[in-house]
């Protein structure tokens, strides 16, 4: 189990060849309020840097990148009826999908926790 | 604002910024056929206000207005009577000088306004949400096929043949560069509707089903097989609604089936107007609402728990999303939804009902009376205040013949759908309740007269 974060502040905690995204902690207070999540298809391929997902909050809504490539293995469906998991519980319950890797060699790309702190810091 | 003259120098200045040689390199996406090469040929030379406005008057004698005669003319712009007090009302500074309200919350008259707007167009409609108008019917009809295409993630759309022609033009040109395929069908003289051909061009690549209802032709499509089959293959069924004021006497087409329901608001409270400005009308299933084009307001409470209204879901409109927006309409025809609103209250829902039973009666004597006239045959089985006649010769003729006879018989198919042979005996003929007893049988004579070839 790992976890690497985007400069479009997604996170991605990585299983086997299994990812599962969402957006940061710090994404989540800079939008306020969420109250809708678009999330993707089971079964949909990405590529890395794809928008495949929004997050309406009341002040936008934000497109969420695909951090890498392969195909949406999962959805959350919790946020169909609670949205504002993505606010209270950003990095865990408020997930928003889960991908298959088609190409692990993509994390290489992407910072570890202390090098997107230092990241969202210097913003 | 000042007003500062460009010099040559300047203009100069300005196309080398932007990399143009001349301003008519501005225009060069306009085809060298349509532009003018020189001055217009033939103008006369200037002359003073007063005999310009005396030859433009003898100009604008030369016209039949839609009130100075027997007037039968439809297709998708209707002439009702429309009360005194609409006209009166939307000129009150308060609503006639109101633009898009970008601070909206403090606009809270305008808010009402289109709050109870849309709450008559979805119940008109009977879907669940409608937003606060677009620009007019067939804008409207292409945001439904762009909707369904985001809601299905499809890129193809089946179109009826009895969807207007002016509608289909405006999906095409539009779809010319969203890249979305429109598959329309040819509209053909037949008593019914091409509800069989529509459900067998549905495939599992279709994004949506649009049909009109009633149709180009006046006749009225089985909305529930057509949704029916639309929804086995996962594709929307979309509804045009040109002639709202049907809907007092037909089934709302959210209660048969339909995803999404546009329209032309045009009958209600807006007039003819030489062509527009028109109100587009726009609802749908709420599970869409997301995907919904233009603005929406809502009801909700203040702080003090006291009733107010508001723009919801602004954040998916273009002042916010850029080009990632739903749609790139970023207002509504507000003074004509208020004009839609103002007498759709006045009428209430018996009154509308009563006023489209008027309009079908009307029509019914209108078909039973030219159907009398020899060589006219009515196509229709049903309809509602519009339908098609068939003519022994080119409608085009006709309708030009009558006029003659200062009588405006109708819209000929051959005007809609110049160069199809097969539809140039068509003629559609309209009844409302503004046609009198007087205004059927001039028609009925002038036709007559003109079919037997009597020289006027």
């Amino acid at each position: 189990m790992s976890r690497y974060f985007s400069e479009e502040h997604e996170w991605i905690e990585v299983d086997g060849d299994v990812g599962t995204v969402g957006i940061t902690d710090y994404a989540q207070g800079q939008l306020g309020d969420i109250t809708f999540v678009e999330l993707p298809g089971v079964g949909q391929a990405v590529a890395k840097g794809d928008s495949v997902s929004v997050v309406d909050s009341v002040k936008a809504a934000s497109d969420v990148y695909s951090p890498v490539s392969g195909e949406v293995t999962d959805v959350n469906a919790a946020l169909g009826d609670a949205p504002e998991l993505v606010n209270s519980d950003a990095e865990t319950g408020g997930w928003l999908f889960r991908v298959k890797l088609s190409d692990a060699g993509e994390l290489g790309s992407l910072m570890d926790a202390a090098a997107y702190e230092k990241y969202v810091e210097g913003l | 604002m000042r007003y500062l003259p460009l010099t040559p120098a300047d203009r100069a200045e300005m196309l080398g910024v932007i990399g143009a040689a001349t301003v008519d390199d501005l225009f060069s996406d306009v085809p060298a056929e349509v532009r003018l090469s020189g001055p217009i040929a033939g103008l006369p030379n200037h002359a003073s206000e007063m005999a310009v406005e005396r030859h433009m008057s003898a100009l604008a004698a030369k016209n039949i207005s839609a009130g100075s005669a027997p007037f039968f003319l439809g297709a998708g712009a209707y002439r009702h009577h429309i009360p005194a007090s609409v006209d009166h009302l939307i000129q009150r500074g308060e609503f006639l000088t109101a633009y898009t309200p970008y601070q909206p919350e403090i606009a809270q008259g305008t808010l009402q306004v289109l709050f109870e707007f849309q709450t008559q167009v979805a119940r008109l409609f009977g879907v669940d949400v409608a937003n606060a108008s677009m620009y007019d019917g067939s804008t409207a009809c292409w945001e439904a096929i762009a909707m369904a295409a985001r809601v299905t993630k499809r890129g193809k759309a089946v179109l009826s043949g009895g969807l207007h022609p002016h509608y289909v033009a405006c999906v095409e040109t539009m779809a010319r560069f969203t890249g979305d395929a429109i598959d329309a069908r040819a509209p053909k003289l037949d008593a019914a509707p091409d509800d069989a051909e529509v459900i067998a061009a549905i495939d599992k690549d279709t994004a949506c089903a649009v049909v009109q209802y009633p149709d180009i032709l006046g006749r009225i499509p089985d909305l529930a097989a057509i949704s029916a089959a639309a929804q086995a293959a996962g594709a929307l069924l979309v509804v045009v609604v040109t002639e709202p004021v049907a809907l007092g006497l037909l089934e709302a087409p959210g209660h048969l089936g339909a995803d999404i329901v546009v329209g032309e608001g045009q009958s209600l409270g807006v007039g003819l107007q030489f062509g527009g400005p028109y109100l587009g009308l726009f609802g749908c299933r709420e599970k869409y609402v997301r995907q919904m084009p233009g603005r929406l307001c809502g009801e909700t409470v203040d702080a003090d728990g006291r009733r107010g209204f508001v723009l919801t879901l602004s954040t998916r409109e273009q002042h916010i999303r850029r080009e990632k927006a739903t749609s790139n309409i970023c207002t509504n025809s507000g003074l004509c939804a208020l004009a839609f609103s103002i007498h759709m209250s006045l009428l209430g829902g018996e009154g509308l009902a009563r006023l489209a039973a008027v309009n079908h009666g009307r029509a019914q004597v209108v078909a039973a009376r030219l159907a009398k006239v020899p060589g006219v045959s009515v196509l229709n089985d049903a309809y509602f205040n519009e339908f098609t006649v068939v003519l022994p010769g080119d409608a085009r003729e006709v309708v030009r013949a009558l006029a003659d006879r200062q009588v405006l018989g109708g819209v000929s198919l051959g005007r809609l759908y110049p160069g199809v042979d097969a539809l140039h005996s068509g003629l559609l003929v309209t009844a409302t309740e503004t046609t009198t007893d007087e205004d059927i049988e001039a028609l009925a004579a002038a036709l007559s007269e003109v079919l037997e070839g009597v020289p006027a």
